[in-house]
């Protein structure tokens, strides 16, 4: 049977990916279905129940600056709030929440319900309807067709998943949802490259077998933080703390004993796990002289007793993770209620996809989240609203977008993937950012804002509330511009405190705030006229004083900006660039890079063999021009 | 297509060759650089006879300076031009100059490319440009720093470790806050930083007293037993330090002699003659022949014409080129044609260019001094060794900026992501030498060197 309603984007799966992707997509008011195998599941924090991080957090503020849902729930669902390097610069800073599962789901789902144009249905996807090259459709396991003029298919660890606990495994997707097996066998008919990827979780304990008296404390800031640039404190849900603890030479012994029954070193798994989070065992077995690990003990929830041991991801067979976890300071007693378990998964190469997420093979069909081989539900939320995005806009005949890896995270993330490709589950990390001083937490809505409000992704109240923000900080730059502190002057004096020699001349504030001793803070006080704002006082300190190294990077982006701008036509034959070594030749070939400066960016690729295909790119457009003055 | 915009500098001129040598700029700056040089506003398409002032006001050389205004240049963009009387070191003291006033070094072949790129030549001229482009430009860089001391490249080699070291602990501290390595916060980062600047500025002085830059052109002379290679030695430095006798294996050991040809230094190396050989010195000797033919910036293949009359190395002694690395670089001398009576002739059409002399009776080693030159001389027009080295020293510059600036912010300010940017910026700098370090590579060796991940 067909369905009546014609959609512009169909979004398959309801994970962070997919939510993200629905939404986005409705926002432009693009017609959206959001097809689930179960509705129940949308918003599930199937790993351990926290948002942000280093790296991560800048995703979430980018989602958030671009409207999507993740920031906004995390506030509404956050239990414990800290600010990571919050003694170190103001571009590494990252909040961190602790969420409870059941909350964020709940914010999720309200969030879906009460968005216009998008309409949920559950049903697992069986297959694609593709006409031509292009999707037309998805076809459900009932045999019921949705029609769209864009796919996006965000499936997760579902395709292919086996799950290992010790040497005993079975199929099937995260934490007892079924693999959608139809659907991955139709996925693997088609010319994508498919690669195995290996992940894995720690057996949840519940609190009440814990003795926590023994275990280090770890409080939430205070100030509370907040993730949403347009959230605050009283949005919280009531805070906790979590808990650290550590493993000790017995655990490291009890699971040395369990290595002849690991999945992993007896080479049951093939697929390549982290190389950042590896599971005890692996830590255990690369790092021997270390006889201590620490673990981050973090509540689920306000109303569940189940804890997430944060540390001690395991595929060991259960007797060895019930002892291992009974050797443990606090976990003396502790019973067990899901065993740990390491999960094997399908992912498809991401060099298959175009920067907006469209597959090179289907036009219109958009993969997001997992499926594209990396980890976390920042990056999956981060991938699947920009692949819904593109997706609406593709389906209304508009120009489709992505950020540059200057503008934002995502703009690394996805050009990461695209132009290198992951051997592991990749995963965000501030060093990836070339240009992390520009890309903060603190100005993603600085960075994105305006755009996405011009894609037709960010809403009225956001866009009020921003253009507020843009208005007062201009306001207040201006004025440290334009108010000056005379030597001698009692302003002076205050200062003169702080300083290792005093103030001499006439200064700007705006030159004082540039000395690392002196604060907003400290030139606030000077002058009842300072701004109340913190989000905007921020923005003041944090600009003023990376001046320098901000329009040094600024320098270096505008070099890069004609590369960025080159772009390669999609027939350009790297056989006839002589003087090309074949590696080099052959790496361009099957990378197909759209413009010079991704060309640049594949390892390997030399700033002598980018010459020489620029060289060869006009050659060959005069001989184009020739030969069509020819034919005239 | 406007692709460039930045100013790129280079020697224009074959070093060494006597007479003028040309610095060209080309890009935006021209004109600022000239005028710095000149101390006066240049005029388009006028020869000005001037001084050509450094950045700091010193004099360094007399000469004509040219300026052409884009779009009537060679590259199609402002184009500034030092014609010089100096050699080498002049000339690189010229180069190191415009690099002061904001300019890059040039890449090979680049600046013809952006000739091209702004429709200044045509198709047919444009071929040869993927010649002069050397599509594995890192190869190049290694090789330039082989030619350096073998000391030097170690150096370097250890400089870098250090700093991709440093820059382990300060990203490892910014990105795993909660993994109990706050580098950052201890005081081992700031000596390894000291100690990073000291090395820094060693390799730096040492390397600015000259003995780098005029260390000039290192030509070895090889071949087999009783060649004649020690006899053309002592023709070409005009001295008797090499023995020469009919016993084959007469030379054992490296020797060493400096000569001059028109300011361009040759380092001209006698090796032992090679061949598998039982005695242990010999053997030795032969050890190190290998090693200076693998540091060579030409090799001078010597056979005996009479033993070997129609040599060609490709059918004759296909082991000796397999162990080399390149072979652009070898240069064929047939000696002894007093005995064939042959004359001596210079031929350049076949694989190799070819030299018949004769080194015991001094007949011909003038040509091949000539012949040497124009050699050598070509080979340095797009990426010479002094230009290479020049790249090297600025590489290592920038770096030591860097590296210092990171200090005080960390000092000063306490800022770890200040520091971090600038060594980021530190490394791409000695990756022009060391080829590049990606994000994905420091994040491996963290990951490598510490327990990482929950
Ligand atoms: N007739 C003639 N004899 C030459 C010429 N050059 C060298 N010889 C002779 O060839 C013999 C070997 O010369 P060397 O210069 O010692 O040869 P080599 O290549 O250094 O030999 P090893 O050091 O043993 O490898 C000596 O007897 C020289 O006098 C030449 O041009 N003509
Ligand atoms: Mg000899």
């Amino acid at each position: 049977m067909e369905y009546s309603k014609l959609y512009d984007v169909i979004v398959i799966g309801g994970g962070h990916a997919g939510t993200e992707a629905a939404l986005a997509s409705a926002r432009t008011g693009a017609q959206t279905l959001l097809l689930t195998h179960n509705i129940e599941t949308l918003g599930q924090m199937s790993c351990n129940p926290a948002i942000g991080g280093i790296g991560k957090s800048h995703l979430v503020k980018e989602i958030d600056a671009l409207d999507g849902a993740m920031a906004k729930a995390t506030d509404l669902a956050g239990i414990q709030f800290r600010v990571l390097n919050s003694r170190k610069g103001p571009a590494v800073r990252a909040t961190r929440a602790q969420a409870d599962r059941i909350l964020y789901k709940a914010a999720i789902r309200d969030i879906l319900e009460n968005q216009p144009n998008l309409d949920i249905f559950q049903q697992a996807a069986d297959d694609l309807v593709v006409e031509g090259d292009s999707v037309k459709g998805v076809i459900t396991n009932m045999g019921l067709t949705f029609r769209a003029e864009s796919v996006v298919l965000t499936t997760g660890t579902f395709l292919g998943g086996v799950i290992h606990v010790g040497l005993e495994n079975h199929s099937g997707g995260r934490a007892g949802d079924p693999p959608s097996i139809a659907l991955a066998n139709r996925l693997r008919e088609l010319p994508f490259r498919v690669g195995r990827l290996k992940t894995g979780t720690p057996p949840r304990i519940d609190a009440r077998s814990v003795d926590f008296s023994v275990m280090q404390r770890q409080p939430g800031d205070s100030p509370t933080p907040v993730m949403s640039y347009m959230g605050n404190v009283a949005q919280h849900p009531r805070q906790i703390e979590c808990f650290i603890t550590h493993t000790n030479e017995r655990t490291h012994d009890i699971i040395r004993s369990g290595f002849d029954r690991s999945p992993m070193f007896t080479g049951v798994i093939e697929g390549t796990g982290p190389r950042y989070c590896p599971s005890i065992e692996d830590k255990i077995n690369r790092f021997a002289d270390k006889d201590s690990h620490q673990i981050f003990v973090e509540p689920e929830g306000l109303t569940t007793h189940e804890l997430y041991p944060n540390g001690i991801s395991t595929s060991l067979p259960f007797d060895i993770q019930l002892a291992a976890v009974r050797s443990i300071a606090g976990f003396e007693n502790a019973h067990i209620t899901r065993p740990g378990y390491a999960i094997e998964y399908d992912y498809f190469n991401p060099q298959d996809l175009k920067h907006t997420l469209e597959t090179r093979f289907i036009d219109g069909l958009y993969f997001a989240g997992q499926i594209n081989g990396t980890t976390g539900y920042e990056e999956a939320g981060a991938q699947g609203l920009l692949a819904g995005l593109n997706a609406a806009l593709r389906a209304n005949g508009k120009e489709q977008w992505y950020p540059r890896r200057d503008e934002a995270y995502i703009g690394v993330l996805v050009d990461d993937l695209i132009t290198l490709g992951t051997s592991e589950p990749y995963r965000m990390f501030t060093s990836r950012a070339e240009y992390r001083l520009l890309l903060r937490e603190d100005n993603a809505d600085l960075r994105l804002t305006e755009i996405g409000r011009n894609l037709g992704v960010v809403g009225d109240e956001r866009w009020s509330f921003f253009q507020e923000k843009t208005e007062a900080i201009a306001k207040e730059q201006a004025r440290i511009k334009s108010t000056w502190v005379q030597a001698n002057s009692e302003q002076a004096n205050k200062l003169n405190d702080l300083l290792p020699n005093p103030i001499s001349r006439e200064y700007s504030l705006e030159e004082l705030l540039r000395r690392p001793e002196i604060g907003y803070k400290n030139i606030s006080e000077l002058d009842p006229e300072h701004v109340t704002r913190e989000d905007v006082a921020e923005q003041i300190e944090v600009q003023t004083k990376y001046a320098g190294y901000i329009s040094r990077q600024q320098d270096e982006i505008d070099k890069l900006r004609k590369n960025e701008n080159t772009v390669i036509p999609d027939d350009f034959d790297y056989e006839q660039v002589s003087g090309l070594s074949n590696e080099v030749k052959q790496k361009l070939m099957t990378q197909k890079p759209t413009t010079i400066a991704q060309a640049s960016r594949i390892p390997g690729v030399t700033p002598a063999a980018i010459s020489l295909v620029l060289v060869f790119m006009k050659k060959a457009s005069m001989k184009r021009a020739i030969s069509v003055k020819e034919t005239n | 297509m406007d692709y460039h915009s930045d100013t790129i500098a280079a020697i224009a001129t074959a070093t060494g060759r006597g007479g003028v040598g040309i610095v060209r700029i080309s890009g935006e700056k021209a004109a600022t650089i000239a005028q710095s040089f000149l101390q006066q506003s240049p005029t388009p398409r006028q020869a000005l006879y001037s001084t050509f002032f450094d950045e700091n006001g010193q004099a360094i050389d007399q000469g004509i300076g040219l300026y052409f205004k884009a779009p009537h240049s060679f590259t199609g963009e402002d184009v500034f031009e030092l014609q010089a009387h100096g050699g080498p070191v002049v000339l690189d003291m010229l180069l190191n100059a415009c690099l002061a006033h904001g300019a890059r070094l040039a890449e090979p072949g680049e600046f013809t490319q952006r000739a091209f790129l702004n429709d200044k030549i045509d198709l047919v001229q444009a071929e040869a440009i993927a010649d002069l482009i050397d599509s594995n430009s890192e190869a190049a860089a290694r090789s330039a720093l082989r030619s350096l001391h073998g000391d030097f490249s170690k150096r370097i080699t250890s400089l870098t470790d250090e700093l991709i070291k440093i820059r382990m602990f300060v990203e490892a501290a910014i990105d795993f806050p909660e993994e109990e390595i706050d580098f950052l916060a201890d005081s081992q980062v700031l000596q390894q930083l000291d100690d990073l600047i000291l090395s820094l500025k060693g390799v730096l002085s040492s390397a600015n007293q000259g003995a780098l830059l005029t260390e000039g052109v290192r030509v070895v002379i090889a071949g087999r037993p009783n060649a004649g290679k020690s006899s053309l030695l002592n023709a070409l430095a005009g001295t008797d330090s090499a023995i020469v006798t009919d016993i084959e294996g007469t030379t054992r050991d490296v020797l060493k002699e400096q000569i001059n040809l028109d300011g361009l230094p040759l380092h001209i190396i006698d090796t032992a003659g090679l061949r598998d050989s039982s005695d242990k010195v010999e053997q030795i000797g032969i050890e190190r022949a290998w090693a200076e033919i693998n540091q060579a910036d030409l090799i001078l293949l010597v056979f005996d014409g009479k033993k070997e009359p129609n040599f060609d190395p490709k059918n004759d002694w296909n082991d000796f080129l397999a162990r080399l690395d390149r072979q652009d670089h070898i240069f064929l001398v047939q000696n002894k044609i007093d005995q064939t009576s042959e004359s001596s002739e210079f031929v350049s059409d076949g694989a190799y260019p070819l030299i018949r002399l004769s080194a015991k009776l001094n007949n011909g080693v003038d040509l091949l001094k000539q012949e040497l030159k124009s050699f050598v001389g070509f080979k340095q027009v797009e990426e010479g060794t002094f230009t290479a080295r020049r790249r090297h020293l600025n590489a290592l510059d920038t770096a030591l900026t860097h590296v210092r600036l990171g200090r005080d912010q960390l000092v000063v300010a306490n800022a770890g992501e200040l520091l971090a940017e600038d060594l980021r910026l530190a490394q791409e700098a000695l990756s022009t030498i060391t080829g590049r370090f990606s994000p994905d590579d420091l994040l491996g060796e963290i990951f490598g060197s510490f327990c990482i991940g929950k």
